[in-house]
């Protein structure tokens, strides 16, 4: 079992709902990115979803497009990420997933970069501009490395793509809230709780579901048809702004409001 | 590899999931569409009576005496309505998002020439368009954001990384995911995901099609060159398409190279230091630093500042169908003013590239051969920034 899978275990045999908090590395700079990591986990955090700063995130919004102007700024590059995952792991065993867009991995050599980046503790990787369709080589180097590639569903992924993507899914499963970017704002999460009722059928992966969530009531709703919430903006942005002591209230408030709601 | 929408190894579907089920619906459409006669009638027609097409293919005495060489043919796509080759695929598109039910059109546009066309065909049948331009090309480009306004059309200047081309469709593809039921997105070039780079080509192959078929009659057989401007390549593509298997044909794409060699001082992609990666969907030549990070790409051109390219370029470029070269800013901008002088017409600065490059290829060429050049948009638009550019202000 990886970290991800135990801690996934861990949470459902207890009744509880997972968090994953999103971090760009080198936002707002290399030493609070590691730091806002370390305490995110104190702080509530199951999982870490460590954001590798691409040119061109597309499928991000304003916020994390920020932070990776930002990131680069700073001279964030692969070897700095893989650097700054070692740091990490010699300090924490929380899960840790990266989140990065696919160029800048192809162009380290994917099958190098899921080596090394395992070998220095990450535990899988998200890669927001591969569907299904082009990931198939991807997929297989992942398995051979014990390596957790993400599937994603959203309320536009029919039953039949579900079956599909999801069968063969490990670690977790993205459930992409709303259409669109990620970004805090209102979103109706009924529509997402019926696609992850039609993924269960297909798959046991639990299921996280991201984009959109901005405050502990949006969390517990989110949570209600999912494993476990995805949130990033909402956490980047106050980082970005200086206010390290409200982002980790903030990541203990969605605990908080999680766990009264789903048991502790 | 997934083999399916690749040229050679390029091309491919690199989109978040949220776009999948939007691709697939526009393939399915297209397949249904491409053959269908009614709607290939209707899209002639419009392309017939409202952008003007045929366009000519102008034999150009007088600059062909300016090199006193092979014989210089412009193909006319400034002439069409609004101004650029931009029109066809617009116009095609603008069909097949009416046939699929969609109320709104969003578009990316680098000189604006693409918004335009866009925004032309949104007001003809009766649809919204948004259209996102990168900052500073609105600040260059301010005749065509008021075209654009003029049409109906909501400009919406994007800030993002470095405000130029690549950055607003980036914004143009987060909104489509944002508004995926009922928008389609009209790219404007031969980039992007799966079936785009396709279905832009079909759109734009008429160009190569009719140079074929006036140069029987005009030239006695089939040209010795055609040379089109590559920004992402939808005017160059829509030349060489049709000449592609005819090897006594030499394609010519001209990139620009902007104001130097320097990284981030020019746009050639695919006659410079490009490397092959994945930007906008596709998996193409790309300019990127030694993290896989994307360069920002420099042209005096707002229409040719891209750091991608369309990916059947890169596989032109790979097996030898075309050749790319470039020119600078400077040979552009001399060219601009030397068609100008010498035919009476002022091209945009894109088309400015293709014309710079016949100061290299004419004097390989003899008497008996024929370039054809193709004139893909007019240069009003660039009037205001050519004349800064040479030292004047204009008003």
């Amino acid at each position: 079992m990886t970290r991800l899978e135990q801690k996934m275990a861990a949470l459902s045999a207890a009744g509880r709902k997972g968090i994953f908090i999103y971090i760009t590395a080198g936002a707002p700079d290399i030493e609070t990115s590691k730091r806002a990591i370390l305490e995110a986990e104190k702080a509530g955090a199951d999982v870490i979803e460590l954001g590798l700063p691409f040119s061109d995130p597309m499928a991000d919004g304003p916020v994390i497009q920020d932070a990776s102007v930002c990131a680069l700024r700073n001279g964030m590059t692969t070897k700095k990420e893989l650097a700054i995952m070692k740091e990490l792991r010699a300090e924490t065993d929380i899960p840790i997933i990266g989140m990065g867009y696919i160029n800048a991995m192809y162009h380290y050599g994917f099958e190098k970069f899921v080596t090394d980046f395992k070998a220095a503790g990450m535990d899988g990787i998200i890669v927001p501009d591969v569907p299904h369709e082009e990931s198939g080589e991807m997929r297989k180097i992942c398995a051979a490395h014990d390596f957790h590639l993400a599937e994603f569903i959203t309320p536009g992924t029919t039953p039949n793509r579900m079956k599909e993507t999801c069968v063969g899914a490990t670690g977790f499963i993205y459930c992409v809230s709303n259409n669109g970017v990620t970004g805090v704002k209102k979103i109706d999460y009924s529509t997402i709780g019926q696609v992850c009722e039609n993924a269960r059928k297909f798959t046991d992966t639990p299921l996280a579901v991201g984009f959109g969530i901005g405050s502990p009531e949006a969390a517990v709703e989110a949570a209600e048809h999912a494993d476990a919430v995805i949130v990033g903006s909402a956490v980047v942005g106050r980082l970005l702004k200086g206010q390290f002591d409200e982002a980790m209230t903030f990541i203990h408030s969605l605990r908080t409001a999680l766990d009264e709601k789903y048991g502790k | 590899m997934n083999t399916k929408g690749r040229f050679g190894k390029y091309g491919g579907q690199y989109v978040p999931e949220i776009v999948m089920p939007a691709l697939y619906e526009l393939e399915e459409n297209y397949a249904k569409y491409k053959d269908d006669p009614d709607f290939q009638n209707e899209f002639h027609t419009y392309l017939r009576e409202y952008a003007g097409r045929p366009t000519n293919l102008y034999y150009a005495k007088k600059l062909t005496e300016h090199y006193g060489k092979a014989r210089i043919f412009l193909k006319r796509e400034d002439l069409l309505h609004t101004g650029a080759h931009k029109i066809n695929n617009a116009l095609g598109q603008a069909l097949l998002a009416k046939r699929m039910g969609k109320k709104r059109i969003v578009a990316e546009t680098g000189a604006g020439q693409h918004g335009v066309a866009s925004a032309t065909v949104a007001a003809l049948f009766g649809m919204e368009c948004h259209v996102f331009m990168g900052a500073v090309d609105v600040e260059r480009q301010k005749l065509n954001v008021f075209r654009m306004k003029l049409l109906g059309a909501k400009v919406i200047p994007v800030h993002s990384g470095t405000g130029t081309l690549k950055d607003a469709t980036s914004e143009a593809i987060r909104y489509w995911a944002t508004n995926i039921t009922d928008t389609h997105y009209i790219i404007g070039s031969a980039v992007g995901p799966h079936p785009y780079p396709t279905i832009v080509r079909d759109f734009q192959k008429v160009i190569g099609e009719e140079i074929r078929t006036q140069a029987k009659e005009k030239i006695g057989g089939l040209p010795d060159y055609v040379v089109a401007c590559v920004g992402g390549g939808s005017n160059a593509i829509g030349t060489f398409y049709d000449f592609r298997n005819d090897k006594s044909v030499q394609k010519i794409g001209v990139e620009a190279g902007g104001r130097g060699e320097k990284e981030g001082d020019n746009a050639k992609t695919l006659s410079g230091t490009g490397q092959p990666g994945i930007l906008h969907g596709a998996y193409s030549y790309l300019l990127q630093d030694p993290d896989g990070q994307v360069v920002e790409a420099y042209s005096i051109s707002a229409g040719l500042d891209y750091p991608g390219v369309g990916p059947e370029h890169s596989f032109f470029k790979d097996t030898g169908i075309a050749k790319y070269v470039s020119v600078t800013d400077q040979e552009a901008l001399d060219a601009f003013q030397r068609l100008s002088e010498i035919e009476g017409i002022i091209p945009a600065m894109e088309s400015s590239h293709a014309l710079a490059y016949l100061e290299k290829l004419m004097p390989e060429t003899t008497e008996d051969q024929s370039v054809v050049v193709c004139l893909s948009g007019r240069g009003d638009k660039d009037v205001a920034m050519v004349a800064k550019a040479l030292g004047q202000e204009i008003e």
